[in-house]
Formats: C-alpha cells, structure tokens, sequence
C-alpha cells in the first residue's frame, strides 16, 4: 500500500446520498482479474454520455473539479455490494481522500486498504464545506493525517477523528496481513484451543 | 437479576473468536469458515502470489462459480472472454491452493449462499465471511457471518484471522404473525423502509419475535440476507430445532459424538434473557402488507396496495430530493396506484429468493395462469438442487406451461453481470435484494417484491394485491 501522505488538492463536490458501489464501478467492469485500470469506469453511468462522450452535466466532469483528490459528497456514501473494485476505481481516478456525514461499513473498510482516507463530518460541516466549493469551485483543501485536520480557504477546516492503527498503516504504508501475521503464536493457540473446544469444527468430511 | 453478565448472541460469539487485542489495535477476529465466488477473490490470489504466502486452511474454504456464469446453454462455452478469463482464473486458483469448487459441470454448483447452507457447511456459533454484501444470509443458522472486501479475503487466506472493530448491536422484534401472503421478503423491506438503508450502519441486527421464530429456515435466510440492505454489518437469527433440523445429516454437519457435542453448544449461544442492545425497533408483524419498491434504494418501498409517494410527502429535505430523482429515474408519477405499474419483465432468483420454497410460494401463483402480453418471465433457480428438487415436484412444468422460462442456476439477472438483463427503460418485477440505478442493465428499472407478487406481477403485466 502506498503511504498517504500530506496534501494540498482540489475539492470534488458531488452532493449525491446514498451513493452505492453499483455506482461507484458498474458491473460490467467486475470481470477482470486484475486491480488496476479501474479509474477509467469511475462512476461510468453517470460519467458518459451511450456514445462514450463525456456527459458534461455529470459532477466530475466539471472542469473546475480536474485533478481533485478530494472528494466532498452525500450521506452513506458506497452502500451496497462489497466489491472493493469501488475504492481501486476512485483511488485510480485520483481521489484519496472522502467526506461525508457517513459511510457504508464494507466500503469503509476498503477504503483503509487502498490509502483512501474517509471522512466523516457533522451535516452542518458536510453543508458548509459544500457550499465552499460551490461558492469558489476549484478550492483546494489541506489534509494533515498526522496532524488530523482539514484546512479550507473559507475557514471550514476541522480536526477529525481516525482509529490511531488505522492512522499508523496509512502514514507507513504498512501491509496489515504482515501485521496480523506477528502474532502467528496467538493464532496458532487460538486454533489448536478451538480444536480441544470446538472439535467438529476441525472434523470437515 | 444475578450477577451473571447478559450477553448477546453477537458478543458470545464475537468473545469466542477474540485472538487478540493490544492497544492501538483493532482486535483480531478468529474466521471459522470462508466463502469464495470468481468476482471477488482474483485479486486477492494474486497478492498471495506477490507476497508469497500460502492459504493456512483451505478446509475453512468452500468456493463456487455464481456470479457471472451463463443460466443458459451452459454446454457450450462462455461467450463473453472477460468473463470466461475470470471462471478459468478461479478453477486455476482452486486447484493450485487445494480448494473445493462447485464449477460449472458439478451437481452442487450454484450461487454461494445457496449451496453453503445445503451442504451445511456454516453451523451456529461460526465466524464466516465471504467478499460478498450478501454474506448476511448464513446468520439465519445463528453465525455471525459478514461480506468483506478483497484486501480482506487475502487477509483471511493467509492468516485466519481479521483485524475488526466490535459492531454496535439491533435487536429488530416482529411480534405476532404474519398475514397470509406475506413472507420473509416483506419483513426485510418494510424494516429497510422504517430504518432506511443506513439505519443498520455500524451495527450487527439481531431479528427476533414470533414472526421471525415461525419462518422456514429458507425464509430466515432471505430476512438475514437483506441486513446489509439496511446497511447492517450482518443480520442474524438464534438457533432453534428448526436450525438443527436443517443442518441434521448435511455434508458438512457435525456427525455421532460431534453432532452431541455441537448441539450442546449451539444450545448456549441465544442471547441472554436481559442482555441489553444499542438499539431496539419493534414491528407488528399483522401490519405488514406485501411490499413493493418504487424507489431506486431498497428504502424507498411501499405496501402493493398504496400509492408512489410524492416528494412533498418526505419532511427530509434529502429524502424528498432522493424521491424526486428516484421518479425521474423509475419513470413514474406521485400518487400513481402500485397496483397501475405495468412491467415488463419478471425475475425470480437471486440468493434472496431462489430457494426451494420460493419457486414453491411463485408457482402456486403462476399455476394455471399465462405470462402477460410483451412480458418476460425467467425463473432462476439459485442452484442445481434446487432445480433438480423443483423439477421432482413438476413446477418447473408449472413456471414452463405459464410461459416462463426455467433456467440454470446463478446470480443471473439480480445483477446482470452475465448477460441477462435489462434494456434501458425497461421495467421488471425481481426477487432480488438491490433497486439501484442500472443494477439490472444500464437504464432498467428494478421493483423489488416476493417472488409470489412477481409470479402474480406476470400473469397480470402489472403489480397485483395477492391477498385480493
């Protein structure tokens, strides 16, 4: 995983609730068997037009929001299907970094593993960060994981909240199977407990 | 009340599964058993590869062909070469790691949360997961079961276990019985309806109350199946002897000492009289009518014999906007009657509702009737077994005779990965568990109901109060 690091970015908005992963990434791109190349269908229902144009009334497609790596959006954000082919699509597109009042729990989750940081905001915060970009598209928001904070131009920053291992992996990148795998001696006392415990579930025919 | 401290079903099986915790930590939850289907897990096989690592239990695994596998012509092969790629990359990852597979030719194949319960490979008590939303369905054998991403399908491969925050609990009581034709699918969107789609979120729901304690096993699968819809981490149901029934003499059930040994503790894992949930929603279960979506969000659900809500009917100021495009999308008007819908295809299926007492419940309907003029009806068995049990019975002849038509089994139309789906604009009564935008072909328009009201919804061309 790539460490997340400090940056000053363009705001996206996209003041859409409910935003669910059959959206994020149709189905039609859930075929491949590899996790790159998923940018290119971010959102592609909205996103293009049926001959493949972009559709210019569809939020991303706002000049001003060109290169964001923030994205500002609705209430319970990626519900739905689990597929994490969601976040390898919106980190490829070029976002790490989401707000909203609240996320799916999968989708949550999955954001971790890719370097995405979601952010979850008060309503009255969401709303005064949206009406930011909407008043100046193109604004460009500070995010300090490590100091916690988001900075805005019109003064709508604030300190948000990140479970401190959570925070610790993204900043170092670090593989969370390496980290679980540290304490292979617990798994394996675990097993071998269930197993005296618990035996049929060890007896598979 | 003693001293003893009352648990939950959710924390006795959460501190059971507990291998470690250290501050700073997200606790590491031991998995019992994991789940496997093609979309979700080449990924995940592939980071193995890079880092080297081998699967620690491939016995905890049990993996099957669903989601983007034809329900029709299944001897030749699959046209679409994407698709094609992504069946053949499973076989070949099952085979290098020693996994069992229900392919495509084995009588055992179908979707993932049909065949797992029918060879009763999750039991009470199990911590089971499966990249997959719809992993919810096996907490109705009293599990805690949940969908993951494919980070964390690696994750559990190479180590068993998964870093996890404890969830919040729900306990949802439907007291009383259910009214004739109303059936566990009703349950799940009339609670989706109440609490909405993000009502669940951080929490594992815990159904309970007469209504729920008088469905089948099928049935309780279809209502734990739907808590992600309602934004739950997972949905589960206590063990009875209806669950042990069930399990009795399956494949992979406990046998002779085991089976005692089991029954014992599957019999200490309900939820302790007192123990105390984060959140509690009651429903009367005689109020529950049989549901219609309207909507493009599992919330936005009706009762058949009610009207598509207007904007103005929302106090939310969000819900009212979401009303708002969700009739522009579903194209239809404020205040039209449900029952004035007209359809154009009809879907049964899906791991909501493809189930033996499902097609049972929608041919008892379709029986003797005629598909409507300019409709599509398909039926999809969720597996083999299922078709080969329906076909013992004569329904397929039943669903066949009505013109449907009778399929092979998979995911199919409920997300239309493999070529069955919608046209844009076009309308379909489905038994499956998503209305979203273009969940069943770009532009279709999805109204989720029982699979008695699809069956009903056919023969009429439009939806129909089947209590009249």
């Amino acid at each position: 995983m790539q460490p997340y690091k400090n940056h000053e970015s363009v705001a996206a908005l996209m003041n859409r609730n409910n935003v669910d992963t059959d959206q994020i990434v149709p189905k039609q791109f859930l075929k491949k068997v590899e996790r790159t190349g998923f940018g290119a269908h971010l959102f592609h229902d909205w996103r293009f037009n049926p001959d493949g144009s972009d559709d210019l009334t569809f939020e991303l497609n706002n000049p001003a929001f060109k290169g964001a790596r923030v994205l500002v959006t609705g209430d319970n954000f990626g519900c739905g299907s689990s597929r994490e082919h969601a976040p390898w699509a919106i980190a490829d597109y070029g976002f790490n970094t989401i707000i909203s009042t609240s996320f799916a729990d999968i989708f949550y989750n999955n954001c971790f593993k890719n370097s995405i940081l979601p952010l979850v905001v008060t309503a009255d915060k969401l709303a005064a960060l949206m009406a930011e970009i909407t008043a100046n598209e193109g604004v460009k928001f500070t995010v300090d994981l490590e100091n916690q904070t988001v900075t805005t131009p019109g003064g709508n920053g604030f300190e948000f909240e990140v479970e401190a291992f959570r925070k610790n992996n993204m900043l170092n990148g670090l593989d969370d199977i390496g980290i679980s795998l540290k304490h292979e001696d617990k798994i394996s006392a675990f097993e071998t407990a269930q197993k005296q415990a618990l035996p049929w579930l060890w007896h598979r025919a | 009340m003693s001293n003893t401290i009352c648990k939950t079903m959710y924390d006795k099986i959460w501190d059971s599964h507990l291998v470690h915790h250290e501050a700073g930590q997200a606790p590491l939850l031991f998995v019992d058993r994991h789940l496997m289907h093609e979309v979700t897990s080449p990924q995940a096989f592939e980071g193995l590869k890079l880092a080297n690592r081998k699967v620690r239990n491939p016995h905890s695994i049990l993996a099957t062909l669903d989601h983007c596998v034809p329900t029709k012509d299944r001897d030749k092969p699959i046209a679409d070469p994407v698709a094609r790629k992504q069946v053949d990359t499973m076989i070949a990852n099952c085979e290098i790691h020693g996994l069992d597979l229900y392919d495509m030719e084995n009588p055992n194949n179908g979707i993932i949360h049909i065949v797992v319960p029918e060879h009763g490979f999750v039991h009470p008590g199990m911590v089971t997961v499966c990249g997959d939303s719809h992993t919810a369905t096996h907490g109705a054998f009293g599990a805690l079961a949940f969908g993951i991403g494919t980070s964390e399908v690696e994750h559990v491969m190479a180590t068993q276990t998964l870093p996890q925050e404890r969830s919040k609990s729900m306990l949802v009581n439907v007291e009383g019985k259910l009214s004739e034709y109303c059936t566990a699918k009703d349950i799940a969107l009339t609670v989706i309806g109440k609490i909405g789609t993000a009502g669940g979120n951080g929490h594992v729901i815990e159904f309970a109350g007469e209504a729920v304690r008088e469905l089948s096993m099928e049935g309780r699968m279809t209502l734990c199946n739907m808590a992600i819809e309602a934004g739950a981490r997972a949905g589960m149901i206590a063990p009875d002897h209806k669950t042990y029934d069930y399990l009795s003499g399956k494949e992979f059930a406990p046998k002779g000492d085991d089976w005692d040994l089991a029954l014992d503790y599957w019999q200490s894992l309900p939820s302790d009289e007192g123990a105390q949930f984060d959140t509690t929603v009651a429903l009367q279960a005689a109020d529950i009518a049989p549901q219609v979506s309207w909507g493009t969000s599992p919330e936005q659900v009706t009762a058949v014999n009610s009207v598509v809500p207007s904007p103005d009917s929302f106090d939310n100021d969000n819900k009212a906007q979401a009303c708002k495009n969700a009739l522009h999308y579903m194209g239809l008007e404020a205040g039209t009657n449900i029952t004035d819908i007209r359809i154009d295809y009809a879907f049964i299926g899906s791991c909501t509702n493809g189930r033996i007492e499902d097609f049972r419940a929608a041919a008892k309907i379709a029986r003797g009737t005629t598909v409507a003029e300019g409709v599509t009806a398909i039926a999809v068995p969720g597996s083999y077994h299922v078709k080969e049990q329906a076909e013992a019975e004569g329904l397929d002849k039943i669903f066949l005779d009505a013109g449907w038509e009778w399929r092979d089994p998979g995911c199919s139309m409920c997300l239309a990965m493999n070529g069955d789906e919608l046209k844009d604009g076009e309308r379909c009564a489905s038994t499956s568990n998503r209305n979203f935008e273009g969940r069943q072909g770009k532009g279709g328009r999805t109204h989720l109901v029982s699979p008695a009201m699809a069956a009903a919804a056919a023969a009429a061309g439009r939806f129909v109060d089947i209590r009249n």
